[in-house]
């Protein structure tokens, strides 16, 4: 292992930007977005220095180590606090730092307005420290360090706004969803101390060769739960449309590409597990399933722009966490999927943003249309994103989709072919709801409000825009010349043994996929951009639309099932705490008064009282001389 | 060893219960002055009892001391102070009572069955060699050698209580005594000047020259300046009205 | 007959004299009853003298007849300053301690 100094250099540099400027105050309100986002450009650029020195390397030193410091040393459970940059943390590193730093300068102009932007800043800066700590951990409790850091700052992001009880809501709501799924990593980790013994990922990869199933299952089911909760995944997934009551770059950064996908990095990283537990890579495959149609049904819905973007953003990560259980022969796709969605996500985010800001902040699409005309910059770069998300070759998502619904079919038998179709359909849903959206906003009548100027964006706000639309059109490409991302990742996610039994060809599903995105588009344009669409959502819809408007009724779901018991309990756990411990304690004092009034009763003030009590002490001493001299 | 001899039982069994009596009278008597001679007649039977118990010097104590001095001034004070306010028996503080009977027949019983029980290791001796040499004698032999401190201090107790006694009754007055000339500018400056000539001398209103029969005033109203306080107090005050003539025969007759 | 029997005797007049304490209001009469205790403890003293067979009873009988005399002076004439200034000889007025 070749160990270095300068990884914690990655995170060190936003933690300390995020610290300066919440401990300055006011007086860096000046200089402190330019400083932070400075920091983050920085740390970007210790990644890319990383990387070029890993590719320099060979293939078996690619992956360094540093050590900061032994942290816990308690009888046999030792754990350092270390970092580990290897081909899998590389890609997230280059991900977090170069989308987030696009999003910092997006973010100054976004939130020029907005009086409390630099503690913005810091929260962002917070955030992408928390995030590099926990790709870069060498342990599972390096990672849940960050893991929980990067749930405080959603939190702190979501409800930046906090002025609104709303807003402040949604993100209580996004902490307290994300926790359920915490307490899966720490049962996980928990597991994985008392079995194998140590929590590192070398420590349990080595001992994942000799654990009993039972136990490795276990971990594999407990991940999954933790990959749920952070990555908005059937069924912790009620928080995301929620979450999207924080500014639209925090909806950029955290819940489109990265905090989310933070789940897919836990199963991928934990790829030997879940390869040594099928039980439990199953149960993968089937929430992804569920998620990549709940989140397409959902998204078909949804009038407000950024919530119809949330969904499809569950919907794809769906994709992704599907791709992971299928195996080695997905963990690779899984990776490339998410790091294009990164780019054409937080690229169609950046654009809604912009689509808001130029509307006013209105969100409802219904209230949109024939935006093409007065932001050509920002429909170019949505449109590039959203032709990526369809799938249209040669865009990144054709690459990266079609490799996942094509590893999919090959995973053999029935369990195969419902995951491929799953996917195709998926697809196909996918492409109407992003052209409804499309449609909505930018191609069909004007439906504004009155006094709605809409104009194009600054330079500081489409300029990241731009340079996200650049990666969603060639990434994909590149990351499959020659199996280059396959490849790359490979030491780290094992082989695909190559050879086996394909059940279709790449080049059929390929074209399945694409009469699925064609059928999808037609729909959508028939439906909206060749009839009138409605500038109040209709009342009288389907059942369907009342369902997906609902979101599928995940909310009053969670409320009938776990909130209101949940409240009772608490209710009646307040109730015993005020009649029983208050009870008790006020008991106690009433009682010492009650005695005390009692007791003052002897206080007569007659002297003859006295006597009678003198008289009866000397009467209570001579009995007991009396019962000790019998 | 000690034997009792009749004369003594007799004294004892006549005289013991004759205590008890009398000192349950002196609780339950309304007049103070009774319970005085009660208690009175308690120390005489107690003086009897030390001197039939070889303790003569502390009966004829007992008798010079308790009954002549301590009494005395008990009655001296019961005089001064408590004729008037004679105890009605109603208990003003509530429960009093059944605790008082209560405890005393529990502290009574507790006593005499611990008395009862209790042995002393050795019969009783009696007082002959004791006595040996005269009672007198042999008291005097242990208080000035044993007890001799604690009969200085006694006696600087003694000298302290006088003292003490005299400085509370010292009545210290606080306004000036107001001299003849005060008096009669007072007299006459007064809310009326009906006292102005002074108060009519003793018998100027009297219907009869006894103590307790009051004067009347000129309205027929008994004049309360007229009788002693302490008279009326115990209700020893009598009417007028029984002596008054039933009819005045107001003719004059010559005396020939 | 026994003579520990003077004993019951002083019990019984013990008891007594400390009921009339609790019961009686006139303060005169409460001195009284306490006087009635002090004799019967030194009857109490006199008779274990004789049962003993020294006069180490007596001479304390003695001693407690000095110092009771000594108290009631000093006590009755607290009673009778009282008695100046509140006219009233019952025990139960001063009761300004009351809760």
């Amino acid at each position: 292992m070749v160990t270095s100094t300068s990884l914690v250099y990655l995170i060190a540099l936003p933690l300390f930007g995020s610290a300066i400027l919440l401990l300055a105050g006011r007086r860096s309100d000046k200089w402190g977005h330019l400083l932070a986002t400075a920091l983050s450009a920085s740390s970007f650029a210790v990644g890319l220095y990383q990387l070029s020195q890993m590719l320099a390397r060979p293939t078996e030193e690619r992956a360094i180590t540093q050590k900061l410091f032994s942290w816990i040393n308690v009888g046999t459970f030792n754990v350092d606090a270390g970092l580990l940059l290897d081909q899998l943390s590389i890609c997230f590193v280059l991900l977090i730092t170069g989308v987030g730093t696009l999003i910092h300068i997006y973010s100054i102009s976004y939130m020029s307005h907005d009086e409390n932007r630099r503690r913005f800043f810091a929260y962002l800066n917070l955030f992408i420290a928390a995030m590099l700590l926990l790709v870069l951990g060498n342990s599972y409790l390096n990672l849940y360090v960050g893991w929980e850091g990067v749930g405080l700052a959603s939190y702190l992001l979501i409800g930046f706004w906090n002025q609104k009880p709303a807003y402040a809501t949604a993100s209580k709501k996004a902490f307290v969803m994300n926790r359920i799924g915490d307490m899966g990593l720490s049962f996980a980790i928990m597991i994985a101390f008392a079995t194998l013994g140590t929590v590192s990922f070398s420590g349990v990869q080595e001992a994942s060769h000799t654990a009993s199933k039972a136990a490795l299952t276990a971990i594999g089911i407990m991940l999954l739960v933790a990959a749920t909760g952070k990555s908005a995944q059937f069924p912790l997934q009620a928080w995301l449309g929620d979450a999207m009551a924080g500014p639209t770059p925090v909806s950029a950064l955290i819940h489109a590409a990265t905090m989310v996908t933070a789940g897919v990095y836990l199963i991928v990283r934990s790829n030997f597990i879940f390869d040594a537990a099928p039980t439990a890579q199953l149960l993968v495959v089937i929430v992804g399933a569920i998620t990549l149609m709940f989140g397409a049904l959902v998204g078909t819905a949804k009038d407000d722009i950024k919530k119809a973007l949330a969904a499809s953003t569950m919907s794809q990560i769906g994709y992704m966490i599907l791709g992971a259980g299928l195996g080695p022969a997905g963990y690779a796709f899984a990776i490339m999927h998410l790091l294009t969605h990164g780019f054409f996500k937080a690229g169609m985010f950046l654009g809604a943003g912009s689509v808001m800001h130029g509307m006013n902040d209105q969100v409802d699409m219904r209230r949109y249309g024939a935006l093409r005309k007065f932001m050509p910059i920002t429909f170019a770069t949505f449109g590039l994103g959203y032709l990526a998300i369809i799938g249209v070759p040669p865009f990144a998502g054709f690459y990266s989709k079609d490799a996942i619904i094509e590893t999919a079919f090959n995973a053999g038998g029935l369990k195969g072919i419902l995951l491929g179709s799953t996917a195709l359909l998926g697809a196909a849903i996918t492409a109407f709801y992003m052209t409804r959206v499309m449609v909505l906003t930018f191609t069909s009548k004007e439906r504004w409000e009155d006094d709605q100027h809409p104009h194009e964006s600054p330079l500081l706000m489409w300029l990241p825009m731009a340079v996200l639309a650049i990666g969603s059109v060639t990434t994909g490409f590149l990351f499959t010349r020659g199996h280059a991302l396959v490849n790359w990742l490979s030491p780290v996610v094992g082989e695909h043994a190559e050879g086996e039994k394909v059940l279709l060809q790449p080049a059929v599903v390929s074209g399945l996929a694409l009469v699925a995105v064609i059928i999808g588009v037609a729909i959508a344009i028939s439906k909206y951009q060749l009839s009138d669409v409605d500038s109040v959502a209709p009342q009288n819809v389907s059942l369907f639309t009342e369902f997906a408007r609902k979101d599928l009724m995940q909310d009053s779901l969670n409320e009938a099932l776990f909130m209101r018991p949940g409240q009772a309990l608490t209710a009646l756990l307040v109730k015993g705490d005020d009649k029983v411990i208050d009870g008790a304690v006020r008991g106690i004092a009433a009682t010492a008064l009650g005695t005390g009034s009692t007791l003052r009763k002897t206080q007569t003030g007659f002297a003859r009282s006295y006597a009678a009590l003198i008289l009866i002490g000397a009467i209570v001493l001579i009995a007991a001389i009396w019962v000790v001299t019998q | 060893m000690l034997t009792i001899h009749t004369p003594e039982a007799v004294m004892f069994w006549v005289l013991a219960p004759v205590a008890v009596l009398a000192s349950l009278g002196m609780l339950l008597v309304k007049k103070a002055v009774h319970s005085a001679l009660l208690l009175a007649w308690v120390m005489i039977t107690l003086a009897i009892f030390y001197i039939a118990q070889d303790a003569l010097f502390l009966g004829i104590v007992q008798i010079v001391v308790y009954t002549g001095a301590v009494m005395m001034l008990f009655l001296f004070i019961l005089m001064l102070v408590g004729v008037d306010a004679s105890d009605s028996l109603t208990e003003t503080i509530p429960g009093l009572r059944p605790i008082a009977i209560t405890a005393a027949v529990g502290f009574g019983g507790l006593l005499v069955s611990l008395i009862g029980r209790a042995t002393l290791g050795h019969g009783a001796v009696g007082l002959e060699t004791a006595n040996g040499a005269g009672n007198v004698q042999a008291l005097a032999q242990l208080l000035f050698s044993t007890y001799v401190w604690p009969f200085e201090v006694v006696s600087a107790l003694l000298i302290t209580a006088a003292l003490g006694a005299m400085v509370l009754a010292h009545h210290q007055r606080t306004v000036a005594r107001p001299t003849q000339r005060e008096q009669a500018i007072a007299r006459f400056r007064g809310a009326s000047l009906g006292s102005a000539a002074g108060l009519p001398n003793p018998g100027v209103f009297a219907r009869h020259n006894a103590v307790d029969v009051p004067a009347l005033l000129p309205d027929g109203s008994a004049a309360p300046n007229s009788i002693s306080a302490t008279l009326k107090a115990r209700g020893d005050m009598l009417e007028s009205a029984q002596f008054e003539l039933g009819e005045v025969d107001n003719t004059v007759t010559e005396e020939k | 007959m026994n003579p520990y029997n003077y004993l019951y005797v002083a019990g019984l007049l013990f008891t007594i004299g400390a009921v009339g304490v609790v019961v009686r209001r006139n303060a005169i009469v409460v001195f009284m009853c306490v006087e009635l205790m002090l004799n019967a403890a030194n009857l109490t003293l006199v008779t274990f003298a004789r049962i003993n067979g020294t006069l180490d009873g007596q001479v304390v009988a003695f001693f407690t007849m000095v110092v009771a005399a000594c108290e009631v002076v000093v006590g009755l004439a607290i009673i009778v300053t009282i008695y100046r200034s509140r006219r009233s000889a019952s025990v139960d007025d001063a009761s300004l301690l009351k809760r």
